[in-house]
This record gives C-alpha cells, sequence and structure tokens, in this order.
C-alpha cells in the first residue's frame, strides 16, 4: 500500500505547483507531473506478481501475464498527454511574445 | 521488486519537487526530465514495455518542445519575499494534503494488494488472442478489441496539432 500511497504523493505535489506557483512554465510541468503519477497509478493496479510482459513468445504460451488492458488505455493516455502538453507550451510561447513575461501576475496586470 | 520501485518513486518525488523551486527554468526543465525518465524505468519493472518505449519517445519529445520554449527567454526567477500571510497558505496546503492523502487511504481500502493476482476485466481480452492473432496482446487490445478509442485518439491528436499550428500561425488577420 505505501507504493499508492507515494504515487499519490507525486500527484500531490504536481497539484501543489499547479496552484501556488506563478510562472507557465512551472504550472504546465505541474500538470505533466499529475498526468504521469495517473499513468503509474494505474499500470501499478494491473501489475502481478510474477507475471511477465503480455508478449507472446514461444514457449510462453501460456505463462502468467500481467494485465494488459489498462496497459493498453495508459498507451493511449500518454499519447494524449503529449498532444495537450505541446498546445499548452503553444499558448505560453505566444503569451511571452505579447507580454514579454511568464509571470501571471504581471500578464494579468498589463491586460488592457 | 517493490522496493526498486519505492526508491524510483522517491526520486520521481524529489526531481519533482526540486523542479517546481528551482529559480532558473532550464534546471527545472532539466530536473523534469528526472521524472519522466523514472517513470520509464518504473513502467520496465512493472513489465509494460511498450510504454516504456512510447515513454521514452513522449519524454524526449516534450523535453525539446520545452527547452525550445524557454530558449529565447530571460529565465531567473525573482525569488518571492516572505510575508506572514504566506505562512497560513503554507499551513492550509498542508492540512489540505493530509486530508487528501487519508481519503486517498481509505479509499483505496477497497482496492487489491499491489502485485495481487486479479484478471477482473482483461481475461476475455487474453482468451481473444485466438481470434486477433496478434502476438503482442497490448496492440491486439490497442488495435483490435478498442479500435474505436484508438481512433478518438488520432482524433485528439490530429485536433491537437491544428490547435498548436493555429496559435503559432505568424500572418494572422489582416485589419489592425
Amino acid at each position: 500500500m505505501i507504493i499508492y500511497i507515494l504515487c499519490f504523493i507525486l500527484f500531490l505535489v504536481g497539484l501543489y505547483g499547479v496552484v501556488s506557483k506563478r510562472n507557465l512554465i512551472k504550472i504546465i510541468i505541474g500538470i505533466a507531473i499529475m498526468e504521469y503519477s495517473i499513468n503509474l497509478f494505474l499500470i501499478m493496479i494491473g501489475y502481478i506478481e510474477g507475471g511477465t510482459a503480455p508478449i507472446i513468445t514461444k514457449g510462453f504460451e501460456h505463462a502468467k501475464f500481467v494485465d494488459p488492458l489498462p496497459q493498453a488505455m495508459i498507451l493511449t493516455s500518454i499519447v494524449i498527454g503529449l498532444a495537450t502538453t505541446a498546445l499548452l507550451l503553444a499558448v505560453a510561447i505566444r503569451l511571452y511574445q505579447k507580454y514579454g513575461t511568464f509571470d501571471i501576475n504581471k500578464i494579468k496586470d498589463l491586460k488592457g | 521488486m517493490e522496493l526498486y520501485l519505492i526508491i524510483i518513486l522517491v526520486l520521481m518525488i524529489l526531481g519533482s519537487i526540486y523542479s517546481l523551486n528551482a529559480s532558473d527554468l532550464l534546471s527545472a526543465v532539466i530536473s523534469y526530465g528526472i521524472v519522466g525518465f523514472g517513470l520509464v524505468i518504473a513502467f520496465l519493472l512493472l513489465q509494460a514495455p511498450d510504454l516504456a518505449i512510447v515513454q521514452v519517445v513522449v519524454e524526449v519529445a516534450t523535453l525539446i518542445i520545452m527547452i525550445a520554449t524557454i530558449k529565447n527567454t530571460q529565465s531567473k526567477i525573482p525569488k518571492m519575499e516572505f510575508k506572514p500571510k504566506i505562512a497560513v497558505y503554507y499551513a492550509i496546503t498542508l492540512i489540505a494534503a493530509l486530508i487528501f492523502l487519508i481519503v486517498f487511504d481509505r479509499a483505496t481500502g477497497c482496492l487489491s494488494e499491489f502485485g495481487a493476482d486479479t484478471m477482473r476485466m482483461a481475461q476475455p481480452y487474453i482468451d481473444g488472442v485466438e481470434h486477433t492473432k496478434s502476438a503482442n496482446l497490448v496492440t491486439g487490445v490497442v488495435f483490435d478489441f478498442r479500435a474505436y478509442d484508438t481512433l478518438g485518439e488520432a482524433t485528439v491528436l490530429f485536433t491537437a496539432v491544428i490547435g498548436v499550428l493555429t496559435i503559432l500561425r505568424i500572418k494572422g488577420k489582416k485589419d489592425n
């Protein structure tokens, strides 16, 4: 159970970054850390002690495999995570070009 | 096995804390790489080689995009001056984190232990290998049983790429 708790602490660190940091890049890093911790947690649920990777090779047709379903879902999730991070960074680039800073407080003051 | 995972996870937590508190954006991004590559090792330990390969590619791409973003920027972060008000915020954050931890601990109580032998959902997918004839069970699920989900993933990816291209377009509207 301690391993699930550690995974959740990683999530909380990401949440701390999103809530308390004022720099846009650090907020994006916090979101990415949260996403990684969720991916890791779901893979941990699918792990089976002594299981092998779910790939059928000669001589291992009926071996004990780990759960392939969470792995397939997380494969989708990782790629979508890359896409959303790239979109966030594109918005950050545009904001820097317009305001000359990554600090969200200064950006708020400069508006209008 | 579980001990290795705990070591990797502690390393990832330390890397993420340093990354969020670094005074320089470049070192923040580099130490964010610790989290991603630690995740790769964790995936390998958890017998998920497909995910490890994908994660390496995604992590390198993310780091390249982040460094390209902060390349020509003024990357020093000014220190926050300490006010008594901030101590109150820290205390509230700690209490909230503690409450979150307790709720999470109770919520995971209904899960089986780490590494327990429970194939609740996956047994039909493993038996279905006779129909898909795929040696890799993960790709069998992704491209055969759940091909519509993969289509949706491709749609999200396409939309995100269109969004990035639209945001970063040099030429805007001609007026104003």
